[in-house]
C-alpha cells in the first residue's frame, strides 16, 4: 500500500487549527471519559467503590491488589477464563478469517454458478435475528452433541459476513488479474496461487478482518450464554457477567470491584493489539474502502 | 435431631446389607443400571446405600455456593463417587438451560437447585422425578411446613427443601436510634416510621422498592391472601381478594409518598444504599445475614433483625421468601444416587457444613439445635439472629401456592405491575393488569382459567 | 473472453464452499428450523399441534411485537444519524490535517469498539446511577438535580448514548479510510479553483462516502433491529424502565426463554428478519441510485 495521504499532508501541515482540535476533542472526552472511569474505579477497594467520587481515586490504591484478587478469586478461574477466550478466538477469529480470505477471493476473482445468489443469501440472512435463531442452534447443536463443548463456540464464529464483505471488496483491487493469469499459465493448481501469490497480496486486508474477528470473538457474550452451562468453558464475557450476577443471589457475595477489574484486564489485551498492529488494520481498511 | 437419628441407623443397617450383596453380587452385574430404573417403584435406603457403595458419577447444577463444601465432604465419605458441581447459572439463566436441555434431551443433570416458585411449572411438565419412589413421603415433619409444602405438587413430592426464606424485619439500629424511631411491629407502625424516616433526613428511605414479583407475592401471603388456586392445570388468579388488598392499601401510600427508595435490589446502588444507611430497613428471607456480612461490610455492626411487622397487633403471621429445593430430572441416568445425594445435602450432614457456611435450613432438627439458635452474629452487634429467623420458619402461614408457570409470570411482573412504581397506576391496578397478563398465558399454553 | 468463458466453472466454489458449509450450518439450518418451528404451537398443556400460519397472523396483530418494532424504528431514526453525522464530523476534522495529534484522535475516537458490550454496559450502568454513580456525583458537586436516564422515558436514549459510545469511533473509521483513498490532487485542483473548504467536502469529499455511508447505514439498521445486549442488561437496573418486549429480539427471548413459547418466538424472529431485509434492500437500493 502507499500511503498517498502523506504527501497531502505536508502541504497542509502549517495549517493546524487549535479550534477546530479543542472541538474534536469533546468527543474524545466523550469516548475516554467512560475509559477513565474504568481505570480509576479498578483501582478501588469493594468498599472504597460504594463511598468514593467516581471519577476520582478513592484513598487507598488497590488497583494491584485488585488484579491479584481477580487471578486468584474462585480458584482462580479468571485465568481459565481468560485461556477459554483465547482458544476462542484463536480457533474461531483465525478459522473466520481464513474462511473470509478464501471466499472473498473466490468471490472477487471466479466466475461460478450461483455466485450472484451468494451475497444476497448472506446478507438477507444476516437481518434475522441471531438471538432469536439461538434456541434452533442450540437444539441442533444439542443434536449433534456440540453443547457444553468449545466447539459450541468456535463453530459459529467461523462465519463472518462482514469478513467476506471486506475480503472481497480488498480481493477485487489488491490481487491483479494478470498475476493470475501468469500463474494459471504456469500451470500453478489454483490453491497454491491463492497460498502463494494472493495471500501475500491480501495480508493487510488479512490482518483488518482478523482483528474485527477477534474483537467479536472476544466480544461473544449471547452464544456462550446459551451454549455454556460449565462455567470452566466460560469465556470471560460470561465470566464477569457471572461475577456481577453473583451479587444478586442468597448467599452469594458481591464482588463489584472485582467485575470492574475484570472489566479493564478484558479490554487492555485487545486495545493493545488494536494500538500495535494499527499500520495494518488502517492501511487494510483503506484497500477495502476503495471498491464499493 | 431424632429424625437424623434415625436416618443414621437406617443408613448403618443398610450398610451391612449391602455389604453382604456386595460380597455375592459385586462380580460384575451388568445390569446395575438399568435395576436402578426399574426399582424405582419403591426404592428402599438399601438400595440408595448401594448406589452409594458402587458409586458412579452424577452432575448437579447449582449455584449455592455453600454446596462447594458438600461434595467435598460426600465425595471424602464415598469414595466411588464422583459429583460434578456445576453452577449452570443463577435462577433463570439455570432454568433456561435446564428447560434447553430436557427439551434436547441430552446434557440433563441428575440434580438441579430449583427455587420453590418455579418448581410447580417443571412438576407440571414432569420433568422432574417424583421423590415418593424414594420414600420421600416418610421424611414428612422433617422439614418446615412452608418448605415442605412448597416441593408438593398434586400428591408428588418433587424435590427436597435445601434452605428457606422465612421473612423478618432486618433494620439499620444506628439510622433508627440517631432518628428516635422504634422498631415497627405493625404495617402501619411501618408506614409511620417510614415517613418519620424520610421527613427527618430527606435522602434516606424506610426500604427500596422498584417491583419485584417474589417480594410482593411474599407479602401477600404473610397477608393471608391466596391469589394463586391451583387444581392440576386448572388455574385461578385473583388478586381482587382481601390479602392482596390489604397489602396494596398499604404499599400505596408508601408509594405515594415516595418513601421507599426508587433503588432496584441486588444493584450496586442498592448495596451502597444498604451500607450508608439511606436504606433502613429490608424486610426479606432468612438467608440475608450472608449477603450483608459479604456485600456491606461498610455497615458492620449496625444491622438488627426484628420478627416481620404484622397485619394485626399481636399476630405472628409471616411468610417464605425464596429458598431452593434440590431436585432430581427425571431424565437423570442415575436415580437412586442422585437422590442419595440430594438427601445428604438437605436432611443428612450436609447440611450442618452449609449451615457452617452461612445457610439457613429449611430442617426443623436444625432450627431448634441449640447451637444454631444461640450463635451470636458479630456483623449484627451479637445477636443471636437465628433465634429470631427460626420463630418466623415456624409461623409461616399455611395454605400458600405459586403458579404452575411462575417463572414466565414473575418475569413480566415489570411490564405490568411494575408500572406502579413509574406511573401513576396504583399498584392495585397495576397487579390486576399483571393477573390479566398471566390469565391470558395460562390460556394460551392449554390451562383452564378460572 | 476466452479466459472468462473458461473461468466461469465451478472451481469458484472450491473457495467459497468452505464458508458457505459453515453458514449453512449456523446460519441457514436454524433459520430453516425456525420456519418450521413457527408453524407449529406447543402447549405446556396439551402438547403440539400444528396451526400453519395462525402464528404469523397473530404476530401481525400483537400490540407488543409492534410496539417493540416502533422502539428500535424510532432507535434507527434518531440513533443512526446522530452517530453516523457524530462519525463523520470526526472524520472529515480528522481527515481535514488541521488537527494536532490526528493520530492519537483517530485511535483513541476508535477505542471504545474494542469494549465488549457487556463491559461497555455494565460501565455505563454503573455510571448512569443517580444516587451514587456518575450522574449522582454531578448532582451532588453542582446542586442540580439531573434526569434519571435509567427512567422509563429516557432509557432509549440512555442505551443510544452506549451504542452511539461504542459505535462511533467503527464508523469514524470506516468514513475516514473511504476519505483517504480520495486522490489528494482533487483537492488541489480544487483549491487553485478557489473552493473552500466547504465547497471541497461538499463536492469531493461527501460524494466520495456516499458508497460507505450507504454500507455503514445497512449495519446500522441490522443493528438496531437486533438491539439486545445493552437492554437486557440494563434491565436488572432498571426493570420497569425496559419491558420483556423492550425490542423484538428481547421479546423473542422472553418469549422463548422465559416463556417457553418458541414456535411463536421463531415467527417473531422471522417476521422481523424479512422486515429487516425489506428496508436494508430499500436503502441499499436507494443509496446505490443515487450513487449512480
Amino acid at each position: 500500500m502507499k500511503i498517498r495521504p502523506a504527501v497531502r499532508r505536508r502541504s497542509i501541515r502549517d495549517r493546524r487549527d487549535p479550534l477546530l482540535t479543542a472541538l474534536t476533542g469533546l468527543m474524545l472526552l466523550y469516548t475516554l471519559l467512560p475509559l477513565a472511569w474504568l481505570v480509576i474505579n479498578a483501582s478501588k477497594t469493594q468498599e472504597g467503590l460504594m463511598d468514593s467520587f467516581g471519577l476520582w481515586f478513592a484513598g487507598d490504591f488497590a488497583l494491584f491488589e485488585n488484579i491479584a484478587t481477580t487471578f486468584t478469586y474462585d480458584g482462580g478461574v479468571f485465568t481459565r477464563w481468560l485461556l477459554n477466550t483465547l482458544l476462542y478466538v484463536v480457533l474461531g477469529a483465525g478459522g473466520a478469517t481464513l474462511l473470509a480470505a478464501l471466499g472473498g477471493y473466490g468471490l472477487a476473482k471466479f466466475d461460478f454458478p450461483g455466485k450472484k445468489a451468494v451475497f444476497a443469501i448472506v446478507i438477507g440472512a444476516v437481518a434475522v435475528p441471531g438471538t432469536a435463531l439461538a434456541v434452533p442452534t442450540f437444539l441442533m447443536f444439542s443434536q449433534l452433541g456440540l453443547t457444553n463443548t468449545p466447539l459450541a463456540i468456535i463453530i459459529p464464529s467461523l462465519v463472518s459476513p462482514f469478513g467476506l464483505y471486506l475480503m472481497w471488496t480488498f480481493a477485487a483491487d489488491a490481487v491483479p488479474r494478470e498475476v493470475l493469469e501468469s500463474a494459471r499459465v504456469d500451470g500453478a493448481r489454483e490453491f497454491q496461487t491463492f497460498f502463494r501469490i494472493a495471500l501475500p497480496l491480501l495480508a493487510p486486508g488479512t490482518v483488518t478482518v482478523l482483528l474485527f474477528n477477534v474483537v467479536a470473538t472476544w466480544n461473544n457474550y449471547f452464544l456462550p450464554l446459551i451454549m455454556l452451562k460449565d462455567p470452566a468453558w466460560y469465556p470471560l464475557t460470561l465470566g464477569l457477567d457471572a461475577w456481577n450476577k453473583q451479587a444478586g443471589t442468597a448467599g452469594g457475595e458481591a464482588v463489584f470491584h472485582l467485575v470492574i477489574t475484570g472489566s479493564l484486564l478484558t479490554i487492555v489485551p485487545l486495545i493493545a493489539a488494536f494500538l500495535l498492529l494499527q499500520r495494518y488494520w488502517q492501511s487494510g481498511l483503506t484497500a477495502g474502502s476503495v471498491k464499493e | 435431631m431424632t429424625t437424623t437419628r434415625r436416618r443414621t441407623l437406617l443408613a448403618g443397617a443398610a450398610l451391612a446389607v449391602s455389604l453382604a450383596a456386595a460380597g455375592c453380587g459385586s462380580a460384575g452385574d451388568p445390569g446395575t443400571g438399568s435395576t436402578q430404573d426399574t426399582a424405582a417403584a419403591s426404592v428402599s435406603d438399601a438400595d440408595l446405600q448401594k448406589a452409594l457403595d458402587e458409586g458412579g458419577t452424577i452432575t448437579v447444577w447449582a449455584w449455592e455456593p455453600t454446596l462447594d463444601k458438600v461434595v467435598t465432604d460426600f465425595q471424602a465419605e464415598y469414595p466411588k463417587v464422583k459429583v460434578d458441581l456445576v453452577n449452570a447459572g443463577t435462577g433463570n439463566d439455570q432454568y433456561t438451560a435446564l428447560q434447553n436441555a430436557i427439551k434436547a434431551g441430552s446434557g440433563v443433570p441428575d440434580v438441579a437447585q430449583i427455587e420453590y416458585y418455579a418448581l410447580p411449572q417443571f412438576a407440571l411438565a414432569k420433568s422432574l422425578t417424583d421423590l415418593n419412589s424414594f420414600g420421600a413421603a416418610e421424611l414428612d415433619g422433617t422439614f418446615t411446613p412452608g418448605p415442605w409444602g412448597s416441593v408438593h405438587a398434586g400428591s408428588g413430592v418433587y424435590g427436597l427443601p435445601m434452605d428457606s426464606g422465612p421473612m423478618a424485619l432486618f433494620y439499620n439500629k444506628d439510622v433508627f436510634d440517631k432518628h428516635g424511631i422504634e422498631v415497627p411491629a405493625t404495617w402501619d407502625e411501618y408506614v409511620a416510621a417510614a415517613e418519620k424516616l424520610h421527613a427527618a433526613d430527606p435522602g434516606a428511605y424506610i426500604t427500596s422498592d422498584t417491583g419485584d414479583a417474589g417480594f410482593t407475592t411474599s407479602m401477600i401471603w404473610q397477608a393471608g391472601g391466596k391469589p394463586y388456586t391451583v387444581d392440576g392445570t386448572t388455574v385461578g388468579i385473583d388478586f381482587t381478594e382481601p390479602g392482596t388488598r390489604k397489602f396494596t392499601e398499604t404499599w400505596q401510600k408508601l408509594i405515594d409518598g415516595k418513601l421507599v427508595a426508587p433503588v432496584t435490589g441486588w444493584t450496586d446502588a442498592w448495596y451502597k444504599g444498604l451500607g450508608d444507611g439511606t436504606i433502613a430497613t429490608l424486610v426479606i428471607g432468612a438467608w440475608m445475614p450472608a449477603n450483608l456480612e459479604s456485600g456491606v461490610k461498610a455497615a458492620h455492626g449496625k444491622w438488627r433483625v426484628a420478627p416481620m411487622p404484622q397485619w394485626e397487633a399481636g399476630g405472628q403471621a409471616t411468610a417464605e421468601n425464596g429458598g431452593s429445593s434440590l431436585a432430581v430430572p427425571e431424565a437423570s441416568g442415575n436415580k437412586a444416587l442422585a437422590y442419595a445425594f440430594v438427601k445428604y445435602a438437605t436432611v443428612d450432614e450436609g447440611v450442618q457444613a452449609r449451615l457452617d457456611g452461612g445457610a439457613f435450613p429449611a430442617t426443623t432438627a436444625h432450627l431448634k439445635d441449640p447451637a444454631f439458635l444461640n450463635k451470636e452474629f458479630g456483623y449484627f452487634g451479637g445477636q443471636k439472629v437465628n433465634e429470631v429467623l427460626a420463630e418466623s420458619a415456624a409461623q409461616v402461614v399455611p395454605g400458600w401456592s405459586y403458579l404452575p408457570f411462575q417463572v414466565y409470570a414473575n418475569s413480566i411482573f415489570n411490564d405490568t405491575a411494575g408500572q406502579a412504581y413509574t406511573s401513576g397506576v396504583k399498584l392495585q391496578d397495576a397487579l390486576k393488569n399483571w393477573q390479566d397478563a398471566s390469565v391470558k398465558y395460562g390460556e394460551e399454553q392449554g390451562f383452564t382459567m378460572r | 473472453m476466452v479466459s472468462k468463458a473458461r473461468r466461469r466453472s465451478w472451481t469458484g466454489w472450491r473457495f467459497v464452499g468452505p464458508f458457505m458449509t459453515v453458514f449453512a450450518l449456523v446460519f441457514l439450518a436454524p433459520i430453516a428450523y425456525s420456519i418450521y418451528l413457527s408453524l407449529f404451537r406447543t402447549r405446556l398443556v396439551g402438547g403440539t399441534a400444528f396451526v400453519g400460519a395462525d402464528n404469523y397472523v397473530k404476530v401481525l396483530q400483537d400490540p407488543q411485537f409492534w410496539s417493540a418494532f416502533g422502539r428500535v424504528a424510532l432507535f434507527l431514526a434518531v440513533q443512526v444519524p446522530i452517530m453516523l453525522f457524530l462519525a463523520l464530523l470526526v472524520a472529515l476534522a480528522i481527515d481535514s490535517g488541521r488537527l494536532y495529534g490526528s493520530g492519537f484522535f483517530r485511535i483513541a475516537v476508535f477505542l471504545p469498539y474494542a469494549v465488549p458490550a457487556v463491559v461497555a454496559t455494565l460501565m455505563w450502568g454503573f455510571m448512569y446511577g443517580t444516587r451514587f454513580g456518575l450522574v449522582g456525583n454531578l448532582n451532588d458537586a453542582f446542586g442540580i438535580t439531573l434526569p434519571d436516564p435509567l427512567s422509563p422515558d429516557l432509557i432509549l436514549a440512555a442505551i443510544g448514548n452506549i451504542v452511539t459510545w461504542e459505535f462511533v469511533g467503527y464508523n469514524m473509521l470506516i468514513l475516514y479510510s473511504a476519505l483517504r483513498v480520495v486522490n489528494p490532487s482533487l483537492y488541489e485542483a480544487a483549491e487553485i479553483d478557489g473552493a473552500g473548504q466547504l465547497r471541497i467536502i461538499w463536492a469531493i469529499k461527501l460524494p466520495a462516502l456516499r458508497g460507505p455511508l450507504v454500507i455503514a447505514t445497512i449495519f446500522s439498521i441490522i443493528g438496531s433491529f437486533q438491539l439486545f445486549n445493552e437492554p437486557s442488561i440494563l434491565k436488572a437496573l432498571a426493570p420497569n424502565s425496559i419491558t420483556t418486549y423492550f425490542t423484538p429480539n428481547l421479546y423473542a427471548y422472553s418469549l422463548s426463554f422465559a416463556g417457553q413459547q418458541f414456535n411463536y418466538s421463531a415467527t417473531v424472529a422471522i417476521v422481523m428478519g424479512v422486515i429487516t431485509m425489506v428496508i436494508a434492500y430499500l436503502v441499499q437500493l436507494r443509496g446505490m441510485r443515487k450513487a449512480v
